[in-house]
């Protein structure tokens, strides 16, 4: 046996390990709940959509869905928003404590979102924020917002300051400027930052549970229901699970140019 | 248009970047920024064009106090060393930025985008992005849009030096053609005194952040106010040598005596400091009064057209500027032959007392 063919067998071997968990959702998700608990098959005998059907038609399952995303991408939204002049101050401008100021960003990450649950729930109670859409975009801002500048911060300063100046030398306000040369050219920087927000704000289960009730339940909190007095519908929850990775690969495949930039926080 | 500064400085970390800058440059004419690397090149180009505010001072342009006016406002444009495009955009909507924000009609953008890129020879490249094409034709597409507008001020911070030598040239005699035929005050900075040189037009002279002389480029080339201005003027670098003057002969460092001639005549018994250019010390006698000087060679530069020579011996070193190849082991002994009516004559405080040609008189 070649080196080559060694290599092969061993990134083979490693694939069908990866794989394998995602393909048994996958292979439950068309099964039945007879089939499932029965004897062992590696792919459905009962070819079946009736899992899906029941997520589609249901309300209470789709709006799962609907609330995930609508969070989701209120909270790219806002973290974009915020996130675009402050890195832009970070790679342009020197003024006191800004280093400090923005390590003190990063270390918002290392806290676990379990220590501000109280906090959050707390206030949002208060302010009647509570159980919305915006409770949750907001509070995963607390860990997107400075990921997005960490990662912003180092592709605006890979443009090299004179091409502002030449801007503003050609007549262009900053506003101008900004919007219609910037971010064009930080493009493949934004769409990175997006990635790793939406990343994170998809699979972040805990705060999203907490923070809602009926209006805003995120669908990892809805695929709990599928446990009830009968048991649990493992071909429902397979094919919630499967719809669930959908979304993410779909954004996986169109950032998959970049995140290797990205990872590199743009300092490549 | 002109341009004036007053007493500009720029201080930054309690630094001077720029120290007590008095300048003015007329409407419509050449003027070149010479220094060398951190003099100040830049950090006076940005105080011009607006991109920072001076310290202290006040910089007019027509008579108009300027100081606090925005880069927008003030109709300039400028060349960086770097290729600065706009990577996303065609070279067309690079060069027709500047018109677009005149909020100008089509047609005219059209007209003039196509006129400047065939005077930079990118006509061909309009649709292209900047970083398709090479160094030479990303930096005429900057070029473009800095000419498309008619800007009263045009600044141009060392942009050929990315470039290689042919290209340089080119470039150098074209922007040169280009800013003939229009009104506008150009200022360009370059490290290069044979850059200056070529351009013509007007010299500063940029040393430490200080204004050390202005004037025309050949004048100032000629006549240099002290030795630093001779320094920096001259590539390689003008030798100085240590020199006594006593009653009748002029000593240098006591091994070599020659009398004083005429030009000479005039100065007090004392010590100074004797500047000669590279390019006039010859391996051969070129008059009667030449000194001879033996020497040992250190290393020979050999540029193609040009040699440099060093040599030194146990009281000095100089630079030989000569024409052609000449090769010589290092440690040959040679002779080399001073021109004595070719001196610079420096104080030792540093200011030329005479320069070959004309007297200054005050020694």
């Amino acid at each position: 046996m070649n080196k080559q063919t060694k290599k092969n067998v061993g990134i083979s071997v490693y694939l069908f390990f990866v794989l394998l968990p995602i393909y048994w959702l996958l292979n439950m998700s068309f099964k039945s709940n007879e089939e499932i608990l029965g004897a062992l098959t590696l792919w459905p005998e009962s070819f079946t959509f009736d899992n899906y059907a029941v997520i589609f038609t249901d309300p209470t399952w789709y709006m799962g869905y609907v609330n995930s995303m609508t969070y989701v991408m209120m909270n790219m939204a806002i973290t974009l928003v915020v996130a675009l002049p402050a890195a832009y101050a970070f790679s342009r401008y020197r003024f006191i404590g800004d280093k400090h100021l923005f390590f003190w960003l990063l270390t918002n990450r290392m806290a676990p979102p379990a220590v501000f649950l109280l906090p959050f729930f707390q206030l949002y109670s208060s302010v009647g924020l509570f159980d919305t859409h915006l409770a949750v975009a907001l509070a995963h801002c607390l860990f997107s917002v400075p990921l997005a500048v960490w990662i912003l911060e180092g592709f605006m300063s890979g443009v090299p300051r004179e091409i502002d100046e030449t801007a503003y030398i050609d007549g262009y306000s900053f506003h101008k400027f900004f919007i219609k040369i910037f971010i064009p050219m930080i493009g493949s920087g934004i769409g990175v930052t997006a990635f790793f927000t939406f990343m994170f704000s998809w699979v972040e289960l805990l705060l999203a549970r907490t923070l809602t009730s009926v209006e805003a339940k995120p669908i990892a909190a809805i695929m709990t229901r599928t446990s009830g007095a009968t048991g649990i519908d493992w071909g429902v929850l397979a094919a919630a699970g499967v719809l669930t990775i959908i979304p993410g690969l779909l954004v996986v495949w169109f950032v998959r140019n970049h995140v290797a930039k990205g990872f590199a926080l743009g300092r490549v | 248009m002109s341009l004036s500064l007053q007493n500009v400085s720029l201080i930054a970390d309690s630094e001077y970047y720029i120290d007590n800058a008095n300048l003015t440059l007329e409407s419509g004419s050449f003027n070149v920024l010479l220094g060398r690397t951190l003099a100040g090149k830049t950090s006076l180009m940005r105080l011009m064009a607006g991109l920072d505010k001076p310290t202290e001072g006040r910089v007019m342009m027509n008579g108009v106090d300027v100081t606090g006016v925005s880069v927008q406002k003030r109709n300039i444009s400028m060349v960086y060393q770097q290729f600065i495009n706009y990577p996303s955009w065609t070279v067309f909507e690079n060069i027709a930025s500047p018109l677009r924000l005149e909020k100008l009609a089509e047609s005219e953008i059209i007209r003039r985008v196509h006129e400047t890129a065939e005077m930079l020879h990118i006509e061909d490249f309009l649709q292209r992005r900047p970083l398709e094409l090479s160094g030479g034709q990303q930096q005429r597409t900057a070029m473009a849009r800095a000419l498309v507008k008619d800007a009263s001020l045009i600044l141009f911070d060392e942009p050929l030096v990315n470039l290689d030598y042919k290209l340089r040239e080119e470039l150098r005699q074209e922007i040169r053609e280009l800013l003939k035929a229009r009104n506008s005050l150009a200022v360009y900075a370059t490290t290069e005194p044979s850059e200056a040189l070529a351009l013509g037009g007007t010299t500063t002279l940029l040393h430490e952040g200080r204004i050390i002389q202005s004037g025309v480029s050949s004048e100032v080339f000629r006549f240099p106010v002290n030795i630093d201005a001779a320094g920096l003027f001259s590539e390689p670098p003008i030798n100085l040598i240590p020199g006594f003057v006593s009653e009748s002969e002029m000593t240098f460092d006591e091994f070599v005596h020659f009398p004083l001639n005429q030009d000479l005549r005039g100065f007090k018994p004392g010590a100074y400091v004797c500047g000669v250019r590279p390019s006039h010390i010859g391996l051969v006698p070129h008059a009667d009064d030449d000194l001879e000087i033996s020497v040992r060679v250190e290393v020979a530069e050999i540029s193609g057209s040009e040699t440099f020579l060093h040599v030194k011996n146990d009281h000095c070193s100089l630079v030989l500027q000569l024409s052609g190849v000449h090769e010589y082991r290092i440690d040959t002994p040679i002779k080399v032959y001073l021109p004595t009516h070719k001196l610079f004559m420096f104080g030792l405080n540093g200011t030329t007392l005479q320069a070959p040609g004309r007297l200054h008189k005050g020694a």
